[in-house]
Parts: structure tokens; C-alpha cells; sequence
């Protein structure tokens, strides 16, 4: 897209466009995805408390009403406290925004549809993921209030050690897979639903609820919404902020809650590849035709799309169903329960894989493992690209087309 | 001379990380919140990973001239060390804090007598 | 207009936000600001070592320096922080000793780095992305096998590079040590002093 721009634009220009578009299309997944998740919320919330939910602004299911209430927050009048820092007041929210959309750059929408190959992903991901407490905690302590630093220091508690069996169980598929690249991690996956690595032992089915529990919790979703407990602390962390700075916080919320569930989906649930493999039935996912291939490559994207909207609308009847947790009880949660079953799940998931023990994902027969292995020793030893060993079709088939900025 | 048309070599990490390791350690002098301090000693860390990063960088002179895989396997024990050093920091400051209700290192003069 | 060099580009960026912030940090007298500043500047640090080929250790750098131990460290400033916005003054005078000490240094580092023929920067042909994939041949190395060097001939060279087995199982007993210390360091206790009541 830079070249096309760069015969008719100077150089400079022409990068900045380029980058520009592509940033806001990614920027668009995040807010209208904000969008449509808060309109969501309201409306399961009302569903599961027997109430309609929104049903006037725009049409009979309240579609707009998201909108409504954006015209509404950027009306608002911007409210700082007198005691608060204002440096730090203003920056909280765009740190915690910045962090949980810098999650979109490392992950993938379907296979070549990406921001930013990262050899790293999965670890990428997880990290930037744990960036946004940052803005919670500058946020509630820079508001100069009590309840905000009350809000600030749970938050703090809460997500350093919610970090520890997250990344455990973060863990069990990237062994599995032996490679942290996501996009590898997805195709390994490919074929009937029985390949996906949720089904590959016992293990690994209990350590996909412990790293729901722990998304939840680390994303900030009741019943572990104790930095913004309204029963007892008002609004913690939020309590002094108003208008568009609100709702960035809440964007943040939104679209981290989107982050957890895809790398779930792709980590867990095969990712882009559906259930049934129908792309690979037809054969139009190896097509050489583009359009049939962007085709091949939408339906994987719906896919993905479609088994993170399942994940957020888990958490969403979960936050509607359970009570709020109280502190000692998250705590207690998260070390005495969710640690110790990730662990042990861990080396479970280690031991079946070295026993070679039967797994589901050997049920219906796929491609060899080895084709979509990452080459990284044949590359080594070869030095430079042409003495290496042939590429496997897998990991050149279809280079990236769409996203990629540079 | 186009600044940006110039590639980057070590030189230019090492110049980066030097203004951070100096940065650090003024600010270890000049603090007197112990947090303060501490924080200056991870800046001085910090820029000591910067160099062994680029000096085991590829992408800065060839490989064959390079640290290799060692630059960054040292940066990553100094980051999980780094880790560990601040913890035990940080306890040492609590505990500081509970004795004399304040963080002002200045304050740690009881062995003067 | 000569192409750009996006890696000078990028590098530029990153060091600057470092570099400034980094300096920031230093002539900031409120803790809490210094902290921000401190993310600012390690966030940037690991984009260099993004830009530098060395992925893992730049996300390593974002999950444990700046989510783990920054994030420690804003809770210790929590934890001691009497008034709402603690400042520490410095003297002017330790002002002027620093400067000088650190200019000094400062100059000194920088002409050496500068200074070293090996260390200009030097024209390279493209990489391959396979260069990138670093993760799995660092957790080899930890392990003990170092595949980045199966080719070296030299016999005295090859037995030195036999990996990091020993020093990752130290840094491991060394981190339980570090977290059974810190526990018991921070445990609460009675006040030391004679008349003050009891906290717990």
C-alpha cells in the first residue's frame, strides 16, 4: 500500500498514509467492537434479569443506544478534582487504552491476516495485557481520592498475582504446540473440531477453564471487579472520572475482554479453523485464485471473530450471575485454588504429551505435524535462506497480503 | 547529511544506553526517597541490557562478529535478576518505613552514634 | 529525498522517548511521576530491543520489568506514602556534585562507544525473517545446547559454550530464596519503639 501511495505522494507521506490506514482499521475493531459489546452487556444483563434492556434508540432493539450514550459522554463537562495530579489524571486512561490496543498488533485474524508477525506472540500478548493495570492504579492514585486509591491498590494485588496462573496455563498449549508463534499455534490446530488443543488430553480441557477464570479476573470482569467494587468503594479507580476519559477506561475494559477470549479461541479452540473443516473440504483455503482465497480467509476471520463474541458474551452471563467476590477471597482464589491446579495441570499436560498417551486430536486424521513446525534449526544451520532445507508449503503458502504495514 | 537515511550501528545503542546508565546513577546519588533510588538502579540495568542486546545483535554488524545468542541470554538473566533484587529492595524499604515512618534514606544515620 | 531507513527511523523514536524520559526520571522529585516516567522509558527500552532482533527478551522486558517489578514498585510508593503527594527536595549541592560525576561519566562512555572501529555502524544485506526466530533457540541455550554455535570448529571455544543450564538452575533456587526472603523481610511485626502501641 506504501508503494502505491509513493508514486504520487513524497515518501514521508506516503508511510504515514499507508500507516494511518492500517492503524484505523485496527483502532475500528477495538471502538465499534466497544460499541457493540456495551449494547450487548445491556442487553444480556436485561435478559438475564427478566427486563428488556435498552429498546427505544434506534429501531426495536436499541441499537443505537450505545451511541446515545458516547454523544452523551462527550458532552459531558471534563471534571477534575482539585487535589488530583493533573499530569497523571489525564495520561491514566490513555495508557490503559494504548496498552490493550497494542494486544491487536500481535494477533492474528486469520491465517495472513495479521498487524505484526511476532515470533513471540502468545508471551507478547500476555504482557501487554498485564500494561493496562498501569492505568488503573496511576489513575486511582492520581484522582486524590480514597476510594480511587482503595480501587488502585486491589487492582494492583489482583492482577500481579492473577499473572502467575494465567501465564501457567498460557503455557500448556505453547508446549503442546512447541512453538510461541500464534499463527502456527492456530494452523496446528486445523482440521475437524477433535484437533483443537482443548480436546487434546484431560489436562488441557481443565486448564482451559483455569485460564477463563484467570482472564476474567485479569481483565477485571465481576465477580473479580474489585478495583470498581460500587457496593462498597463507589466506583473505585473511576470514582473521580467523567465524561471521555470515563469511557476510554471502559473501551479499554471492552477490548481487553475481546484480547483474552481470541488468544482463548486460538490458544484453546482451533482459532480461524471451524469446527468442520470446510475450506479444506472444498479446497478453496489453498486456492491461487485471490478472491476465493480472501473468501477462504473471511470465513476463518468470522470464525475467530465469532468464537471470541462467544467468550465475551461467557463473561458477560457470568458477570450477571455471580456475586461480587470479596478481596481475601480473590486472593484466595487465585493462590490456593488457581495456581496449584495450573501447575499440576501443567506438568499433566507435559507428561501425556511425553508419554505420547491416546489424545482426541489423533481421532481424525490430518496433515503431519511436522509440516507446520517453525524450521528454525534447518534455517540455522543453512544460514542463509537458498542452502536452507525446502520450505514446507505451510508456513510460505499464501504470504501475507493485507495489514501488514511495512 | 540525512539523519534518517544513516543506518544504526552499535555505537548508537551504546549511546542510549550509556544516557540511561548515567541517568540511573545520578539519580541513585541524588534521590533521597529510597524508592527513588531503586528505581535508579533499574534504569542503570536497564542500560546495561541495551548493550548487551545490541552487541548480540544481527541486525547490527555481522553475525560472525557478534555476541550471538549470549548478549541476549545475559540481558535475560539480568531482567529476571533484576526482578528478584527488587523485591528484596522493596522489602528492605517496608521494613525501613516501619522503623523510622519515613523513606528518606537520609534518615538511615543511626550508626553515627 | 533519499529513502528512508526505517530501522535509523524507528531506532530515533524509541530512543528519544527512552532517552527523555530516562532524564525525566532523574530531575522529577515526585515519586509517583517517576514511576510513570519509568514505564515510559522501559516500554521504549524494549522496543529497542524489538528493533535489535531480540523479540523474546523485549517482551520479557515488558511482562517482567515493566508489569511485574514497576508495578511492585508503585505499591511500595503506596505503601509509604504518608501525604497524598510525597517530594523529596534534593540539595542544590548534591545536584551539582551529581551533574558533575555524571557529565563526566557520561563523556567518557560516549566517547568510547563512539570511539570503537568494530562498533560503526556498517552496511547489511537484508535479513531473512528466519533470523527472528530467537525464542526456541534461546530455551535451547538455557537448556544447555547451544544451536547457534554447532558449527564452531574451535575445540577450547566449543567446550565454553555449552549453554546456561547451571546459571538457569541457580537464578531459579536464587528467585525462591529471593521470594521466602522478601516474605519473611516484610512480614508485619510490632513496632520497634517503647510507648507506641502495637500494629499489627
Amino acid at each position: 500500500m506504501a508503494e502505491f501511495f509513493d508514486q504520487y505522494l513524497w515518501t514521508w507521506l506516503a508511510y504515514l498514509l499507508a500507516a494511518l490506514v492500517h492503524a484505523t482499521l485496527l483502532i475500528n475493531v477495538v471502538a465499534v467492537g466497544a460499541l457493540i459489546f456495551i449494547w450487548m452487556e445491556r442487553k444480556v444483563a436485561g435478559r438475564i434479569q427478566d427486563r428488556l434492556g435498552p429498546t427505544r434508540v434506534g429501531g426495536k432493539f436499541g441499537w443505537l443506544q450505545t451511541l446515545a450514550d458516547g454523544i452523551k459522554l462527550i458532552a459531558k463537562e471534563d471534571l477534575m478534582p482539585a487535589g488530583a495530579d493533573p499530569l497523571l489524571f489525564r495520561a491514566a486512561p490513555y495508557i490503559s487504552f494504548c496498552a490493550s490496543f497494542c494486544a491487536y498488533l500481535a494477533l492474528p485474524f486469520a491465517f495472513g491476516w495479521w498487524a505484526l508477525s511476532v515470533n513471540t506472540a502468545v508471551f507478547f500478548i500476555v504482557a501487554v495485557i498485564g500494561l493496562e493495570v498501569f492505568g488503573v492504579i496511576l489513575g486511582g492514585y492520581a484522582s486524590g481520592s480514597k476510594w480511587s486509591l482503595f480501587g488502585a491498590m486491589r487492582e494492583a494485588a489482583q492482577v500481579v498475582s492473577y499473572e502467575v496462573p494465567l501465564g501457567l496455563c498460557v503455557v500448556v498449549p505453547v508446549l503442546i504446540a512447541g512453538t510461541m508463534d500464534l499463527v502456527t499455534i492456530g494452523e496446528m490446530q486445523s482440521g475437524w473440531f477433535t484437533n483443537w488443543y482443548v480436546l487434546h488430553d484431560p489436562f488441557t480441557f481443565i486448564t482451559f477453564w483455569v485460564y477463563f477464570t484467570c482472564a476474567v479476573a485479569s481483565v477485571n470482569r465481576a465477580p473479580f471487579d474489585l478495583a470498581e467494587a460500587e457496593s462498597e468503594l463507589v466506583a473505585g479507580f473511576l470514582t473521580e472520572y467523567s465524561g471521555l476519559r470515563w469511557s476510554y477506561f471502559f473501551m479499554a475494559e471492552y477490548s481487553s475482554m475481546f484480547v483474552v477470549s481470541g488468544l482463548a479461541s486460538i490458544l484453546f479452540c482451533g482459532g480461524w479453523n471451524g469446527p468442520i473443516p470446510l475450506t479444506h473440504m472444498l479446497g478453496i483455503a489453498d486456492s491461487s485464485n485471490p478472491v476465493v482465497h480472501y473468501l477462504a480467509n473471511l470465513l476463518g476471520c468470522l470464525n475467530l471473530l465469532g468464537k471470541a463474541v462467544f467468550g465475551v458474551t461467557f463473561m458477560m452471563w457470568v458477570r450477571w450471575t455471580l456475586p461480587r467476590l470479596r478481596i481475601d477471597q480473590v486472593m484466595t482464589t487465585c493462590l490456593k485454588y488457581c495456581t496449584p491446579i495450573a501447575a499440576v495441570m501443567f506438568v499433566g499436560a507435559t507428561g501425556w504429551k511425553y508419554l505420547q498417551l491416546p489424545s482426541l486430536n489423533g481421532l481424525v486424521p490430518r496433515r503431519p505435524m511436522g509440516e507446520v513446525r517453525e524450521y528454525w534449526l534447518a534455517s540455522d544451520q543453512g544460514g542463509s535462506m537458498k542452502s536452507a532445507p525446502a520450505i514446507p508449503p505451510a508456513t510460505v503458502r499464501r504470504r501475507p497480503v493485507h495489514m501488514e504495514v511495512r | 547529511m540525512n539523519l534518517l537515511a544513516e543506518p544504526v550501528g552499535v555505537a548508537h545503542y551504546m549511546v542510549i544506553g550509556a544516557i540511561m546508565f548515567v541517568t540511573g546513577a545520578v539519580c541513585m546519588a541524588t534521590k533521597r526517597n529510597a524508592l527513588g533510588v531503586l528505581m535508579g538502579i533499574e534504569l542503570v540495568l536497564n542500560g546495561a541490557n541495551v548493550n548487551f542486546v545490541a552487541l548480540g545483535s544481527e541486525y547490527l554488524r555481522p553475525a560472525q562478529d557478534g555476541l550471538g545468542l549470549d548478549g541476549q541470554l545475559i540481558a535475560l538473566f539480568v531482567i529476571v535478576l533484576a526482578a528478584a533484587e527488587a523485591a528484596v529492595a522493596l522489602a528492605i524499604t517496608l521494613n525501613f518505613y516501619n522503623n523510622h515512618m519515613t523513606v528518606d534514606v537520609d534518615q538511615a544515620d543511626e550508626l553515627k552514634g | 529525498m533519499a529513502p528512508i531507513n526505517w530501522h535509523t527511523f524507528y531506532f530515533l523514536l524509541f530512543a528519544l522517548t527512552a532517552g527523555v524520559f530516562a532524564v525525566a526520571v532523574a530531575v522529577t522529585s515526585n515519586v509517583v511521576r517517576m514511576a510513570f516516567y519509568l514505564v515510559l522509558c522501559l516500554s521504549a527500552t524494549a522496543g529497542l530491543f524489538f528493533l535489535a532482533g531480540a523479540d523474546f527478551v523485549g517482551a520479557m522486558q515488558i511482562m517482567i520489568y515493566v508489569g511485574g517489578t514497576l508495578v511492585l514498585l508503585i505499591f511500595g510508593v503506596m505503601l509509604t506514602a504518608q501525604g497524598p503527594f510525597i517530594s523529596m527536595k534534593t540539595r542544590s549541592g548534591e545536584w551539582v556534585l551529581g551533574l558533575l560525576a555524571g557529565g563526566s561519566l557520561l563523556a567518557i562512555l560516549i566517547s568510547a562507544a563512539v570511539g570503537v572501529r568494530a562498533w560503526r555502524p556498517v552496511e547489511l544485506e537484508e535479513h531473512s525473517p528466519q533470523a527472528r526466530v530467537t525464542a526456541s533457540r534461546l530455551g535451547m541455550g538455557l537448556l544447555g545446547a547451544r544451536v547457534d554455535q554447532l558449527d564452531q570448529s574451535d575445540k577450547t571455544l566449543r567446550a565454553g559454550m555449552s549453554g546456561y543450564l547451571f546459571p538457569f538452575e541457580i537464578i531459579s533456587v536464587h528467585l525462591l530464596v529471593v521470594l521466602i526472603g522478601a516474605a519473611y523481610l516484610a512480614r508485619p511485626k510490632k513496632r520497634m519503639r517503647p510507648g507506641e502501641e502495637t500494629q499489627a
